[in-house]
């Protein structure tokens, strides 16, 4: 059992070195490919193409029970949030319990500033309401982390979990301006026209909000690994490994940390103004809590401090359950894996830290750093007679 | 601001609130313990509390009572709550200790880094409130309404039922057992030693992993208790009922200085007694609010909670 999953990693790292010493030019074009694919995916011709057969049989990647581009946009907008999450969590080892609500707010005022039935009433466009959102998240990521990040990391995680709660409780009000469980309608869509003379971004179809987001997140991915490459990316490095010691080395811990937060932060904030854009209805039910458990989960699973890694969890923790659900039918038994999702992802999280800490896809710095530690146990002789 | 609600009912909502305070002070002795000893913030507690609400709800339907059963004679009804007691104390104990064994203690023999126990123990809180939430289909339960409330005499015209003189005198009497428990008693003293200096407290003999399972034994005793109280108060229960409780009991600890005992008394009373003000100024709606806001306020200005921390120098 050991030796072939010895062999199996084996193999992987075999692959992994044999396209490292690829030539540039051919890792570049299968990373083309990879993104051409992805962008394909949601396409039925492109399974007509191939072969496949569709319909209720349709076992390769479709999801039967929901709609395929749907769940690829939900997907999607997991694995922005996953690798937004990364930076804080994996980069600057905080422990940000609240993600969801920066995600809420995000969505929150794209809609209060462009819905019709907001009290607000100022209905801008959409496009014109996703920077602001994007500031406003990072403004109060700031505003939150300040008091916080000052202290022990332990603080941050229970205050932004009470954010979100509180975030959470507000939004629930009926007569709050966010207006409770009836929510705000016709938020509108983002803009653009189709050749064809509809509006490219319609109610129906949610291929258009995939590929955007997909957009967004490739692009987000590229802000996100310059950063970490970059002095700030070495500064959270030093933060993560040892605070006292970055500190003392003269990095601004204080002030990195609070970048980490914010850009994270914004990242949410973004996402949520982009699912603003698709659901075109906000309300309180959307936001629960337990989905900033299953972002955390994602990270842990995929490995924290590498953005593939986010990506890989973050994906897996959406995709997976909605894909099972259709395979149950096939195997004809009615399984709601959505129903164990939070429950399964919560023993997870608990296997991943006790076993595999560094995650599927290690980052290899903090993989050496979790193995560094465990050297480092005085063995624990119990007292015989005590 | 509604100040007329507020001065007209001042004695009432101070006594509400030290009452509500009271079984959040209990509650936050859990997290107090084990931020003492381990320096970890132990999420799962709130569920350890939650678990003790549900199996006083168990202990009462095996005896016999439900919903609309009439409030039973004094000598039953002290059966029923004292085998509730028991049982919700006992199983909130077995719960805290699961954890520590399943998830802490592995992660203790690797030396895992603080981030690594925070997160396995946001993940422990989520599996067993899932857990229960599943088995339960989510639904709220009621309680059998075991003492009737009914008022005992009056304070500057506020009714002081009989229910809130329980939970007061309850809490005092745990409180204070609690406290010259760990002050007086040998293994209390293993307790301070090993929240001083763990390692020094090994090289004296103390042994680690007793004191920490001991701990996390009277945090969960403390949260059975306080589900006991809730349940004879609010007759009530759900799957995620410890959330917002363990939420306020943590920063009723960080109030009144995290890692210590006394702090945790005050800082629960206070919190209780805040947050009905609030309500009273601002409309019911913003009393959850009042402890996540006095939770940021006090960490800008005494992060280090009213009475001071360490459990290791709280002495009498």
């Amino acid at each position: 059992m050991t030796a072939t999953a010895e062999k199996g990693r084996g193999r992987l790292a075999g692959m992994k070195e044999r396209w490292a010493h690829l030539p540039k030019q051919v890792r570049w074009a299968g990373i083309a490919a990879l993104i051409a694919f992805l962008y394909i995916l949601p396409n039925r011709w492109f399974y007509e193409y191939l072969g496949f057969p569709i319909g209720s049989e349709y076992f390769a990647f479709y999801t039967t029970r929901s709609d395929f581009a749907g769940v690829l946009f939900d997907t999607a907008v997991f694995v922005l949030l996953a690798v937004g999450l990364n930076v804080v969590v994996g980069f600057a080892g905080l422990l940000d319990l609240g993600y969801f609500g920066f995600y809420a707010l995000g969505a929150y005022t794209v809609a209060l500033l462009t819905s019709p039935e907001s009290r607000f009433g100022t209905e801008w466009p959409w496009l014109a309401a996703v920077p602001l959102a994007v500031m406003v998240t990072m403004v109060s990521g700031v505003i939150l982390g300040g008091p916080t990040l000052r202290l022990r990391g332990d603080y941050l995680a229970i205050v932004t979990l009470g954010f979100a709660e509180m975030i959470r409780l507000y939004a629930a009000r009926n007569e709050g301006i966010l207006q409770g469980q009836r929510g705000i309608p016709a938020v509108p869509h983002p803009p653009g026209t189709g050749t064809d003379g509809k509006p490219l971004f319609g109610v129906v179809d949610a291929k258009p909000y995939y590929w955007l987001m997909l957009t967004l997140i490739l692009i987000v991915i590229l802000l996100v690994r310059n950063l970490a490459n970059s002095r700030v990316g070495r500064a959270w490095v030093a933060v993560r490994e040892d605070e006292d010691a970055a500190e003392i080395m003269g990095v601004p811990t204080f002030k990195y940390k609070l970048w980490a937060f914010a850009i994270g932060a914004a990242v949410a904030g973004l996402t949520g103004a982009v699912f603003a854009g698709k659901q075109t209805f906000i309300n309180s039910d959307q936001f629960l809590l337990e989905s900033s458990i299953l972002v955390l989960a994602a990270v842990i699973l995929g490995g924290a401090g590498n953005i593939k890694g986010a990506i890989v969890g973050g994906a897996l923790t959406w995709y997976l359950p909605e894909w099972l659900r259709g395979v149950g039918d096939l195997v004809g038994v009615e399984f709601d894996a959505a129903e164990y999702r939070i429950l399964v992802f919560g023993l997870v999280i608990i296997v991943m830290m006790i076993f595999r800490p560094q995650g599927l896809v290690p980052n290899r710095r903090r993989a050496a750093e979790f193995a560094d530690r465990r050297k480092e146990v005085v063995p624990q002789e119990t007292v015989p007679n005590e | 601001m509604n100040f007329d609600e507020f001065f007209g009912n001042f004695p009432a909502l101070t006594i509400t609130g030290l009452e509500q305070g009271a079984i959040y002070a209990l509650v936050a002795l859990g997290y107090t313990l084990v931020y003492g000893v381990l320096r970890l913030i132990n999420f799962a507690h709130s569920e350890v509390f939650m678990v003790g609400t549900f199996t006083a709800l168990w202990t009462w339907e095996a005896l016999g009572y439900n919903q609309n059963s009439p409030s039973p004679a004094f000598g039953a009804l002290l059966i029923a709550l004292l085998a509730g007691l028991v049982v919700a104390a006992l199983a909130s104990a077995v719960t805290a200790v699961t954890v520590e064994l399943v998830a802490y203690r592995p992660l203790r023999k690797r030396n895992a880094p603080p981030l690594a126990f925070l997160i396995t123990a946001i993940g422990a809180s989520f599996v067993l409130a899932e857990s229960f939430g599943i088995g339960t289909s989510r639904a709220p339960f009621g309680m059998p309404n075991l003492i009737p409330q009914e008022t005992l005499f009056t304070v500057f015209g506020a009714a002081v039922t009989n229910v809130q003189l329980i939970i007061l005198g309850v809490t005092l009497v745990m409180m204070v057992g609690l406290d010259q428990f760990v002050n007086r008693s040998r293994l209390g003293r293993g307790i301070r030693a090993v929240a001083q200096d763990a390692d020094t407290a090994a090289l004296m003999g103390v042994n680690k992993n007793r004191v920490i399972l001991l701990v996390f034994v009277l945090g969960g005793l403390m949260a059975g208790v306080a589900a006991l109280l809730w349940n004879v108060r609010y007759g009530y229960t759900k799957f995620n009922v410890g959330f917002l409780i363990g939420l306020k009991a943590f920063a009723a600890a960080v109030l009144g200085g995290i890692g210590n005992l006394r702090g945790a008394l005050l800082g629960g009373l206070l919190l209780g007694v805040a947050e009905n003000y609030a309500a009273g100024l601002f409309g019911g709606d913003w009393k959850d609010f009042t402890g996540f806001v006095l939770l940021v306020v006090l960490l800008m200005f005494r992060p280090t909670g009213l009475l001071g921390e360490s459990l290791g120098r709280a002495r009498a």
